[in-house]
């Protein structure tokens, strides 16, 4: 009886203990090191998890759904407080995700979604694409002020679905502003060479870039590459054509700071931060979280210390 | 000399005519397309432009030629270049000259063709299969160089080889030419270029004849790996930095389809590498037709296969023979007056 009691108290005395933070382990399932941006939320996922404590186990599935299936059962076999997950396809989760649900493991999804019951998980932490569309053409409408403006887009993967809601996201802001017009709209593939080639091609066909006030790239890399296909043609980038991007990787920082782009609304690399948040809110006290947490879309421009983001973010992974 | 010219001429006439009809349809979309300015110290113009842009396609495509006048194929060239790139890049901004950079970029492109040379000659494993191997592990070898990120360099003496001109003209346009002109002047000034068609045809039998094919399908991978090197290290200068991820990619396609519409068959034997070269030359108008026509980016690989179905539908032997017999037996029946006369008298 008196051990019983004693066992009794050590569990509970240790049970608080095992849900704080400081003990936790976690398991991560990334699906590769596809992007600069990719590397870059593995890199802020691990920073994170130092800075609060918590133990990561970190898996690299090399872009296939088997490798992060099994990458998510060890994590349950382990024991693990909860498991993130950034999947590499939307569909096919439903029974390792139940199997987690059975060992009582909160499944949390970073970057993308999944096709499942919306109970087998505890949240998504996203961006929103077409929101990020909207922050860059505001930006643009509001720099113009009334003046006309000739628009040209460089988007992204044909079909891709940031390619569509960036697209979709930019064209939604500028709606109703008469003085903006979207002239040319051409995919750069998200490479800035691609990037480059279809500029270059802009610029010949708009009366050498005299005709173009302003760039919407979908992604940095492509505006990148652009800015140096505008210096080649004779025009100031910045200037001549005013130049605004999506993702915030560190070269178009650099590029903003020399005045060669204007606006880049970043995509966080963090999408973890708020993850671990929700996950520490609902061990303390049992919050449960929205469903969706969407991640901020912040403006940068020229007005920021861009030099400093750009020493900041160049050692992350990009 | 005058007879080779002659007959490179006649060998080159369907290229030439295709490669005058894409202009044309560029013209079509695009008034301004063969206006070029000097402006900024550079020639600047759509038509400059397929020369530049076309010059990665151009440059694997010299390789791809010689390998599949031996009946191989070579998948690996798009990754090779992506390799070479980021040899060159990492060179460079470890503090080397861009001549080393080059010539360890240039150096790794000829052992990346050299394995698949001894793949393919020596342990005689099948090209396609031989050369899948680099082309599926290549881009993850040109990861590990750049650490997975895309390594921006600005080193002037490198940027000058793909975004730089020499009086006036564009250093890639100058490369490519020159490489051109050289390895078809080697083959055919001398016997190289027979004895390659010899493997091609029957390897069998040129064997027995006494040559040594055995070294001689090294060697043509070789020349493979250093052209796609040099492309490799042209698109990396292009855009000042190497990009693992996507240098290179899926242009091994692009080459192969510029050897086929250059009229060299995928079964090995005779070759022009001229001809491939006007091939090379033909998509990157087909690409410029695209772009200038401002139509949705949807419609890109619809409207390039489409005219590219044309094209070797055009070529293709059983149509070829379908117009000699239908302009053979058109000549004598039907005399050029007869449909003059037939049109008055049914008006």
């Amino acid at each position: 009886m008196k051990l019983k009691a004693l066992l009794i108290a050590s569990v509970m005395a240790l049970a608080p203990a095992a849900s704080m933070a400081g003990n936790m382990t976690v398991g991560f399932s990334q699906i590769g090191s596809e992007s600069g941006w990719r590397a870059a939320e593995t890199t802020v996922t691990k920073q994170e998890a130092e800075n609060r404590g918590i133990n990561l186990k970190f898996a690299d599935a090399q872009q296939k759904q088997e490798n992060q299936i099994k990458a998510i059962r060890s994590f349950i076999a382990q024991g693990v407080d909860a498991i993130l997950l950034a999947p590499v396809v939307a569909t096919g989760w439903d029974e390792v995700l139940e199997e987690a649900k059975d060992a009582e493991i909160p499944v949390l999804l970073l970057d993308r979604t999944v096709d499942a019951p919306k109970d087998l998980y505890m949240t998504a932490v996203t961006s929103d694409l077409v929101h990020e569309g909207n922050v860059a053409g505001q930006w643009l409408v509001d720099a113009m002020n009334g003046k006309p403006c000739n628009i040209v887009e460089l988007q992204g993967t044909t079909g891709s679905s940031p390619a569509i809601d960036r697209k979709k996201g930019f064209a939604e802001a500028i709606a109703g502003h008469d003085n903006l017009k979207i002239i040319r709209s051409q995919t750069g593939d998200f490479t800035r060479s691609q990037g480059k080639v279809v500029m270059e091609s802009f610029l010949k066909a708009e009366d050498g870039g005299k005709n173009i006030c302003a760039l919407y790239a979908h992604n940095d890399d492509m505006a990148v590459g652009a800015i140096q296909a505008i210096k080649e043609a004779g025009l100031k980038p910045g200037e001549d054509i005013k130049i605004v991007a999506i993702d915030s990787v560190p070269d178009m920082h650099l590029a903003i700071a020399h005045g060669e782009a204007n606006a880049t609304i970043e995509l966080t690399p963090n999408m973890a931060g708020p993850a671990f948040d929700a996950l520490e809110a609902y061990l303390k006290d049992g919050t449960v979280p929205p469903k969706w947490i969407q991640t901020e879309s912040r403006l940068y421009t020229a007005k920021d210390d861009n030099m400093a983001i750009y020493e900041k973010k160049k050692n992350l992974g990009y | 000399m005058r007879q080779t010219l002659r007959s490179a001429f006649k060998r080159t006439t369907p290229q030439l005519l295709i490669l005058a009809v894409v202009l044309l349809l560029n013209f079509l979309v695009f008034p301004d397309f063969f206006s070029i300015k000097f402006q900024h110290g550079r020639l600047f113009g759509n038509l400059i432009d397929v020369l530049n842009r076309g010059a990665p396609t151009a440059l694997l495509c010299i390789g791809m030629t010689l390998v599949i006048a031996t009946r191989g194929i070579d998948l690996s060239v798009g990754a090779v270049m992506a390799i070479a790139g980021a040899v060159a890049a990492s060179l460079v901004v470890d503090g080397h000259g861009w001549g080393t950079a080059l010539i360890g970029a240039l150096a790794v492109g000829c052992l990346c063709g050299l394995w698949n040379g001894v793949l393919v000659a020596v342990l005689r494993i099948q090209p396609i299969v031989a050369t899948l191997v680099l082309m599926v592990a290549g881009r993850g070898i040109a990861q590990l160089i750049t650490e997975g990120t895309i390594l921006t360099f600005v080193n002037p003496g490198l940027i000058q080889l793909g975004a730089g001109t020499v009086v006036g003209i564009p250093t890639p346009i100058l490369i490519w030419l020159a490489l051109g002109l050289a390895v078809t002047a080697v083959v055919r000034r001398t016997a190289l270029g027979m004895l390659i068609e010899a493997i091609g045809i029957n390897e069998g039998s040129s064997r027995l004849a006494g040559i040594n094919s055995r070294v001689l399908l090294v060697c043509v991978y070789l020349i493979s790996g250093f052209c796609a090197a040099l492309a490799g290290v042209i698109v990396a200068a292009d855009i000042k930095g190497a990009d693992a991820n996507n240098a290179g990619l899926w242009l091994e396609l692009d080459a192969i389809l510029a050897v086929v519409i250059g009229g060299n068959s995928l079964l090995g034997g005779r070759f022009s590498i001229i001809a491939s070269l006007l091939g090379a030359l033909i998509i990157q108008s087909v690409n410029s037709v695209i772009l200038l026509s401002g139509m949705p980016p949807e419609f890109n690989l619809v409207i390039k296969a489409l005219i590219i179905i044309a094209i070797l539908v055009i070529q293709s032997p059983t149509v070829k023979h379908a117009l000699y017999i239908i302009r053979a037996s058109a000549q004598p029946i039907v005399p050029p007056e007869t449909p003059k006369e037939l049109k008055e008298s049914t008006q």
